[in-house]
């Protein structure tokens, strides 16, 4: 009996809330590490994107809330997702005119673009502050929970209780079908193989008459949809407050790194590698230790490796331990 | 060659017309902190401009410095050394040793012994470090908390601190630079985030160091500067200042803006100077050899990630004295306040708009956005008063845009440095 307590708060506190946030780095990732593949930069930008694609959704999700609509007991946000991801993309591309294309045709060194895409996030960050404000958001309005912990013990008559948020499943799945649609496109679709094509070997693939402004449009709708999708999955999980994207920019480049730049399925596998050490490390174990050993032993102080506040810090050191190690990641990604 | 001049004559024009039409106080003010800017930007300046390197965490080494005044020239916390001083000390010698045991594994031990040693070591180490950290730090933060709480400084003058903050910075470079340097360019920038994210984290969270977001308060005036109560107070003060025809209270903070710049001029000129000269001899050359073409330069025998580890650690060093002086001026240390668009992203964009490479460029470029940066404040909802005049008042769209013209800073920042970046791009004062 205490061990099934044990693995119920272990799911309810690390495996659950991991899961779902290493969904949503692994979507933000992918976005990185798609530019990176194709435009061979990082792109400084990717947070704000993020938050701008979200802020777009809400505002759309209120002009639908508005109206009546509502497609209970999801939350309206995933309704207004493709209107949001329109938007964002209509941005991107606006932006890659404006912006990258100049660098792109003077085959400017790549720091020369990350620099840009600095400037660019100010623009972003400017735009989401314009349309949203800064205030904190709360634009869920869907059904709160798949199992409640309250019912939970009443049906197990355990003493830890089992919270699934929608929101958590929602994002599961979502990036299940997000991601399978990615690499069906990558795999089958001409456009996706050329893009593949394009993004091992530029110059082969220019011989070989492939349209690389084409392949630079399509990356960049592509990212603006996974991006928008994991803003709006982290917004609708958390809540919408434009600086906490910011700061996830840190733990998506991680998991990029930690999966190998330009290989999306390492970024898949990096941001559950990130999203599961930084719970993990800043979880405190001592209900799970005490549910596991005889009464007497249980430690008095928290058994926690580092504070919450700390958790940009585990990114942080598995980025270098990454570069020390590793420096192409755990799949082969772009040379150093 | 004349236009250096003139662009730092209507820069000063500038400032001399906000003292004119506006205040002298808001005037010294832009003044002051656009010569700390300055040094940050010649830091920077140093990073990008000398070595194309590029540091996105300048919030963090800016912070580190400002750690310094705190630690060096705060008074002691009674009692606080003596209750988890040697705690502290047991922990950080517990954690080096860790530390070093892995270095050593890593470099004689096999690939196997190697896997199963290494993470044995650092999580023995690390939960050593912890075991005397965690009573340490507690036993330093319940020592006169209400107003102290932490460790306390050495109660030595503040100018001693600036060269301090220099060296934290320099060393929080040091560990950044050895990992990321000599791979991708890029892999620097991501990494210099997140030593940024994380110096700004443990100043906010650290109580026993400087009270975290409790704020360190009255940290002392270098050598020249008075406190304004003082000036108030001396008869001799009060009457001079009547004889130019200004009440004492402006006249004493006039006095002690006045001093603080010449304080920061003295700093930004030896700076210069220095810069300057490092510029102009062999080793700049190499520098910018290095910059321009790395490969050209390792193939004539220079180690480019060795040097590209030195200027790093030196612009980050100048960034954390920066840091340091930033703290004196304002008198006070709030964690808070350390946040990445105004500490890095408007530094960058003060090199960019100055030219990147030019010491001068720097300089100018610092002044100049900080002033503009601090005028949008009131520039932008007068402006956004004319647009929204025509309007009904309270229709909702006037009450947003009017709302959100104080964002628009941010913006025009982003928009001024891309403009910059591709008509301009090597700035106001271009390098030679």
């Amino acid at each position: 009996m205490d061990f099934l307590n044990a693995i119920v708060t272990l799911l309810n506190y690390v495996i659950i809330p991991a899961s779902s946030y290493g969904a949503q780095l692994a979507l933000g990732a992918l976005g990185v590490t798609l530019i990176y593949g194709i435009l061979r930069f990082s792109n400084f930008a990717h947070g704000d994107t993020m938050a701008f694609g979200t802020a777009a959704t809400i505002v759309v999700t209120w002009g639908l809330q508005s109206l009546g609509v509502s497609i209970s007991p999801l939350p309206t946000a995933l309704l207004a997702l493709p209107f949001g991801i329109l938007i964002t993309a209509a941005l991107v591309l606006g932006t890659d005119r404006a912006v990258y294309r100049f660098y792109r045709a003077k085959k400017s060194a790549p720091i020369i673009l990350v620099m840009a895409s600095v400037g660019v996030m100010f623009v972003m960050n400017g735009l989401t502050r314009f349309l949203i404000g800064v205030r904190e958001i709360q634009f869920d309005d869907g059904v709160r929970f798949v199992i409640n912990a309250r019912e939970f013990k009443a049906a197990t008559g355990l003493a830890e209780g089992l919270a699934l948020r929608s929101t958590q499943v929602i994002t599961l799945v979502t990036a299940v079908i997000v991601v399978w649609a990615l690499f069906w496109f990558l795999g089958r679709t001409r456009t996706g193989k050329s893009m593949r094509a394009f993004s091992d070997n530029e110059d082969l693939a220019l011989l070989s008459g492939i349209n690389p402004e084409k392949v630079v449009a399509v990356t960049w709708i592509i990212a603006a949809a996974i991006t928008t999708i994991a803003g709006t999955l982290f917004g609708l999980d958390k809540s919408f407050k434009a600086f906490n994207y910011f700061q996830l920019l840190l733990p998506i480049f991680a998991a990029a790194i930690v999966g190998g730049l330009g290989n999306p399925i390492g970024a898949i596998a990096g941001g559950f590698v990130i999203a599961f050490s930084e719970v993990a490390v800043t979880f405190d174990f001592r209900r799970v230790v005490a549910y596991l050993v005889p009464g007497d032993w249980t430690p008095s102080g928290p058994i926690q490796l580092l504070s919450t506040e700390y958790k940009f810090a585990v990114s942080f050191a598995i980025l270098i331990i990454v570069l020390l190690f590793k420096p192409t990641g755990l799949f082969k990604g772009k040379s150093v | 060659m004349k236009r250096t001049p003139i662009l730092f004559a209507t820069m000063g024009l500038l400032l001399l017309a906000e003292g004119y039409f506006g205040s002298w106080n808001t005037a010294l003010g832009i003044f002051n902190m656009g010569l700390i800017s300055a040094v940050l930007a010649l830091g920077v300046n140093m990073q990008w401009g000398y070595a194309g390197l590029f540091n996105s965490g300048i919030v963090g080494f800016v912070a580190i410095g400002g750690l310094a005044p705190v630690l060096i020239s705060m008074p002691p916390n009674p009692g606080a050394f003596s209750a988890g001083g040697l705690g502290l000390i047991l922990s950080f010698a517990v954690a080096v040793a860790a530390l070093w045991a892995a270095v050593i594994v890593n470099r004689r031990a096999s690939l196997h012994v190697r896997m199963v040693a290494i993470p044995l070591i650092l999580f023995a180490g690390f939960l050593a470090y912890r075991a005397f950290f965690g009573p340490a730090t507690n036993a330093i933060e319940a020592i006169n908390t209400a107003a102290a709480g932490n460790l306390g400084g050495l109660g030595l003058p503040v100018a001693v601190s600036w060269p301090v903050g220099a060296l934290f910075a320099a060393g929080a470079a040091w560990v950044v630079g050895k990992t990321a340097l000599g791979l991708r360019s890029d892999y620097l920038a991501i990494a210099t985030l997140g030593i940024g994210e994380i110096i700004v984290s443990v100043l906010r969270n650290e109580e026993w160091l400087a009270r975290g977001v409790l704020n360190v308060n009255g940290i002392p005036r270098p050598w020249p500067v008075p406190r304004e109560v003082d000036l108030q107070l001396s008869t001799s003060f009060t009457e001079r200042a009547a004889s130019f025809g200004i009440d004492p209270v402006t006249a004493s903070t006039l006095t002690v803006k006045l001093l603080y710049a010449a304080l920061f001029l003295i700093v930004l000129i030896a700076l210069i100077w220095l810069a300057q000269k490092a510029l102009s001899s062999p080793w700049g050359r190499m520098m910018r050899a290095i910059r321009d073409n790395e490969t050209a330069a390792a193939a004539m025998g220079k180690n480019v990630t060795l040097r590209h580890l030195q200027i790093f650690i030196i612009g980050s060093a100048v960034c954390g004295l920066g840091g340091a002086m930033m703290i004196t001026l304002d008198g006070q240390m709030t964690p808070g306040s350390y946040i990445p668009l105004r500490y890095t992203f408007l530094i960058w964009v003060m090199v960019i708009v100055g030219g990147s490479g030019n010491n001068f460029g720097s300089v100018l470029g610092a002044v100049l956005i900080w002033y503009l940066y601090t005028k949008a404040e009131t520039w932008g909802p007068q402006l956004m008063g004319y647009i929204t005049a025509g309007m009904t008042d309270g229709s909702v769209l006037k009450t947003h845009l009017q709302d959100s013209a104080e964002q628009m800073r941010l913006l025009t920042m982003g928009l001024v440095m891309l403009l910059v970046l591709r008509f301009s791009p090597r700035g106001l004062i271009p390098e030679k």
